[in-house]
């Protein structure tokens, strides 16, 4: 079933090289529909997850498992849980949404493009199934060459340099994870993450494991100071591009936090949460501050995804129900959330070929529809109740009064910081006097435009209505987790009530 | 007056056959008449396919007679599992290189039918220096070898640059076949033989007040010689000049078949007769191990000419399979013959690319040639990438399952520092492996290469191309073998 998912994408591009052939406009329509149907039949195949998921248990499910390299223990595992689930079906919803997307806006090299996205959404799938580490290392890192190669061939003018830095940096974080995974192996004898979960490294062990992990995942996240790539990246990237990394390739992180970090290493994890704390709380008000200054509307939202990342790895590291599933829910509601106001800056980036602020002003004049779908994706990302991103916060500071007051005062200020970013955005695009020579005749959302915006606003006010039947999909995995931490911190005469 | 006895030949046919093979194809080649140039071409042609034949015969003969370890020659010559393993790598290794070269030779004007010869002979070296089980055996193929490889570097011979690359290749390598031979007699002085067998036995022998000085001095000079073959830091400097001054097929054989033997010899010593003291060689080999994988991530990043680049990769790759063997252990031996069998095919593509660079029948070596490449030739770029990113270790690549066994058998031996040195270098070697992917695909075209690309090289690029990515879905084969023929080495 997962290897169904995960490898469905590879037959698309194997699809999309037989049929697109013939003169450059059939090769580019057939190429995109190809795409597109290929991520529409992932998406709905893993709708099937959705249904069939048995929520009581905190097991992994569809599992497969095959031999791949015996003679060294090391297997082809693939399986979800409550906490993987949800960040698959997110994969998928996004992708064809990128490809509607880049319909129009990609006109260079079709043919390419939908190939490395549909290779990219193979890998991403792959990342969130796979139980073995080395299964696990080889899709985290794999997807870094289609996100290069889509950020070099059709991203913006630095291209090349934004390309560049994103690769090495993600790059440099998981040779490092790579090294500790071995040590892992070679200490514990598996490379099995489900058998991992249970093994107690050793407590000297421990720090150096998790710091190496640390490396990787901060960076990925991306946690202050390691965050510069990420403004770069989303900045130069095209809008699809932009959409994915912020929809999925940032939850690498804090999901690699979730399934190594806390249940492998606990009491490193008790021993880091101070860090972690800080270092999420200057990633909130920084980089919220930081926002404040942006002139690019793309680099702005970069910013805020930096800041919205702080409080996913604040909650993570409060290491109770509500921290955690706050964490996990705030990483799914920015997932759908940032990925759509990448989106609302593509749509008049299409139009208009800029994305400074300055250049924009008066739109609700011109694009009532527009400033409907930006206001309502505005407030979700300010956490404005009745949206998803409201109950992630939420969650998330509740988990932290319960650990540190003050760490959850800090946090709560990034909300009204964010608030007054996100509004003093909106303010400069849509409203004031439509002045501008250039906007004079700009178009509303078009059709296509509407497909792409419909499924994002359903679920963003789905999670914010009714986060139920969101959260009781994680709920049994989240409270095994900590079951399992409480009970190694135990084991070393600690606890977790006891911080 | 006994019979003599016949010694058995059976364990060295496949040498015996490709030492027959190259004398009749000099008579062959000899005895041909030629009238004109055109005649001379089709001689070398004639014997440049009966020299592919007759290594892919020598893969069969090798593959059919392998078996368990056994000892000929009055011990001077060995075959075992090991043996095989890496001498099929180094036919394959030459005779792609071969067939990869013809062409080129054409254009060039260099089409002469003792080119394939020489490096058939090579190979011999090569295959000798792989089973030698004796220091002079050792230093026997190793001299036919690098004899050899002097001539081919000069081979162009109305080309300064290339008969330079020859002579820097030939006086330095003399110097360092001097240094291996002063390591070599004083072995000998300490422990009195010259066999591999007995020199181990007599270094255990004393093994409890520890070797004497004179033998960590042969050992220091062996390892400086034998580091000069395989081109590791700090006696790697010939390296850079030979490969760019060498014709490009030259470069493409010295960069595979050479390196693989001479790593296969680095093994067969350290193991074999100094297996005992991993102890002491342990910190040098970690030592030019981390040296090279720095100094080939370093200094390749402002390399503006492809062949040049070529060579501190190949540093590089050297400093990596290094780790293995100073990790002495079993799982080392056996992650670095995956790392070669992975080194060998993405060489083989990376240089069939390189032979492609042509622009009004003139080879172009400049990386920035390659400029738009992505645009003009589709399945070429695509190919090349491929093999980019499999050299920078990027899963789900080969070139990643190479370096993931490597630095298994590094953590498994306790060498954290040599570990991380070698994932840092990595990061940095990423880049200029994906500086090439840049200039194919995100800068534009400004004269384009020409086409079409041959069909032999097409071939190999395909071929090349699906092993390294398929080869992570089905690694067992290989790993499986790999396995048998590192255990071998211990079992001597």
């Amino acid at each position: 079933m997962l290897s169904l998912l995960t490898f469905l994408p590879l037959v698309g591009v194997v699809m999309i090289l037989a049929i697109a052939r013939g003169n450059a406009a059939d090769v580019a329509r057939n190429s995109k529909y190809g795409a597109l149907w290929t991520s529409v039949v992932t998406f709905l195949v893993s709708l099937v997850l959705w249904f069939q998921f048995d929520k009581s248990t905190a097991e992994f499910q569809f599992v497969a498992h095959l031999d791949w390299m015996p003679q060294f223990g090391i297997s082809y595992h693939m399986g979800v849980d409550g906490i993987s689930l949800l960040f698959v079906l997110l994969t998928t919803l996004l992708v064809p949404i990128c490809i509607l997307a880049s319909w129009d806006s990609i006109k260079d090299r079709v043919k390419e493009f939908m190939v490395s996205f549909l290779i990219l959404e193979s890998f991403m799938i792959g990342m969130f199934c796979a139980l073995d580490m080395f299964l696990f290392y080889i899709f985290f890192e794999a997807v870094l060459i289609p996100m290069f190669i889509i950020i070099g061939v059709w991203g913006g003018p630095r291209r090349v340099y934004a390309a560049f830095k994103m690769f090495l940096y993600t790059l440099l974080g998981s040779v490092l994870m790579l090294v500790a995974m071995l040590a892992m192996y070679f200490e514990a004898g598996t490379s099995d993450m489900i058998e991992l979960m249970d093994y107690r490294f050793p407590i000297e062990m421990q720090p150096w494991l998790w710091l190496a992990f640390f490396a990787s995942f901060a960076i990925k996240v991306p946690m202050w100071p390691v965050h510069t790539w990420l403004p770069d990246a989303h900045v130069e990237a095209p809008t699809a591009g932009s959409v994915i990394l912020a929809g999925v390739l940032l939850k690498f992180g804090g999901y690699g936090f979730l399934r190594f970090s806390l249940p492998m290493f606990p009491d490193a994890t008790v021993m880091f949460a101070s860090l972690i704390f800080t270092l999420s709380i200057i990633a909130v008000i920084y980089t919220s501050l930081v926002a404040l200054a942006q002139t690019d509307m793309k680099k702005l939202i970069a910013y805020s995804s930096i800041a919205h990342m702080g409080f996913v790895t604040a909650g993570t590291f409060a290491l109770n129900v509500q921290g955690i599933e706050g964490a996990i829910y705030q990483m799914l509601s920015h997932g759908v959330v940032s990925a759509a106001l990448f989106l609302i800056v593509g749509v008049v980036y299409d139009r208009i070929h800029s994305r400074e602020i300055a250049v924009y002003g008066g739109l609700v004049k011109r694009m009532p529809a527009y400033s409907l779908v930006f206001m309502l994706f505005m407030l979700a990302s300010v956490g404005l109740p009745g949206t998803g991103g409201f109950v992630g916060e939420v969650l998330v500071l509740v988990g932290l009064f319960q650990v540190n007051t003050w760490v959850a005062a800090f946090a709560a200020t990034g909300v009204i910081l964010g608030a007054a970013y996100m509004l003093y955005l909106y303010r400069r695009v849509i409203f004031g006097q439509l002045t501008k020579e250039a906007l004079m005749k700009i178009q509303d959302l078009n059709a296509r435009e509407w497909l792409i915006f419909a499924p994002l606003i359903i679920i963003t006010l789905w999670m914010g209505i009714y986060p139920s039947s969101f959260l009781d999909f994680m709920h049994v995995s989240v409270q095994h987790l900590i079951s399992q931490i409480d009970t190694a911190l135990a084991a070393s005469g600690q606890s977790l009530a006891g911080r | 007056m006994p019979m003599a006895q016949v010694p058995n030949w059976i364990p060295a046919a496949p040498e015996l056959f490709i030492a027959v093979m190259i004398m009749a194809l000099l008579m062959f080649g000899v005895f041909q008449k030629h009238q004109s140039a055109a005649d001379e071409v089709r001689t070398a042609g004639y014997v440049s396919n009966l020299s592919v034949t007759v290594l892919a015969l020598g893969i069969l003969i090798t593959i059919a007679f392998s078996g368990d370890r056994v000892e000929i020659f009055n011990n001077l010559f060995v075959t075992d599992p090991f043996a095989v393993f890496t001498k099929v790598l180094v036919l394959i290794g030459a005779g792609v290189t071969i067939i990869m070269a013809q062409s080129f030779l054409v254009r060039h004007k260099m089409a002469r039918f003792e080119y394939p010869i020489l490096i058939l002979f090579a190979v011999l070296g090569m295959m000798m220096m792989i089973s030698a089980n004796n220091l002079m055996a050792l230093y026997l193929g190793l001299e036919l070898q690098s004899l050899s490889l002097y001539v081919i570097a000069s081979f162009q011979r109305d080309d300064a640059r290339s008969t330079e690359a020859g002579l820097k290749y030939f006086v330095l390598g003399a110097l360092a076949s001097g240094m291996l031979l002063y390591g070599m007699s004083l072995i000998y002085g300490f422990t009195g033989s010259t066999d591999f067998v007995q020199i181990a036995q007599s270094l255990s022998k004393d093994a409890a007040d520890g070797p004497g000085l004179g033998i960590i001095f042969g050992i220091v000079f062996i390892l400086a010689g034998l580091a000069f073959k395989v081109s590791a830091v700090p006696f790697h400097m010939w390296t850079p000049d030979v490969y760019e001054g060498a014709p490009t097929p030259v470069t493409a054989f010295f960069a595979i078949a050479p390196k693989i033997a001479a790593l296969a010899l680095f093994m067969r010593v350290m193991i074999g007769p100094f297996g005992g003291l991993v102890a002491e060689w342990q910190q040098i080999v970690v030592f030019i191990s981390m040296a090279s994988m720095l100094l080939g991530a370093f200094a390749a990043l402002s390399q503006t000419n492809i062949k040049r680049l070529m060579a501190y990769s190949s540093i590089g790759h050297v400093g990596y399979a290094l780790i293995g063997i100073a990790a002495g252990t079993e799982a080392g031996i056996q992650g670095v013959l995956i790392y070669l069998s992975i080194y060998l095919v993405m060489n083989l593509g990376t240089f069939a690319c390189i032979l492609c660079m042509r622009r009004g029948d003139q080879m172009v070596e400049l990386i920035s040639d390659l400029a738009g490449l992505g645009k003009t030739h589709k399945m070429l770029a695509l190919a090349f990438t491929i093999f980019m990113f499999s050299m920078a270790g990027i899963p789900p690549l080969a070139g990643f399952i190479g370096k993931l066994y490597i630095f298994m058998a590094a953590i498994n031996a306790e060498l954290y520092a040599l570990a991380i040195v070698g994932v840092l270098a990595s990061v940095v070697s990423s880049v200029y492996y994906l500086r090439i992917v840049k200039i194919m695909y995100f800068d534009d075209v400004t004269d384009s290469l020409d086409r079409p690309v041959e069909k032999s090289i097409g071939w190999i690029l395909t071929l090349s191309g699906l092993f390294v990515v398929v080869l992570t879905l089905i690694p067992g084969p290989i790993m499986d073998s790999a396995k048998i023929a590192a255990a071998s080495l211990f079992a001597g």
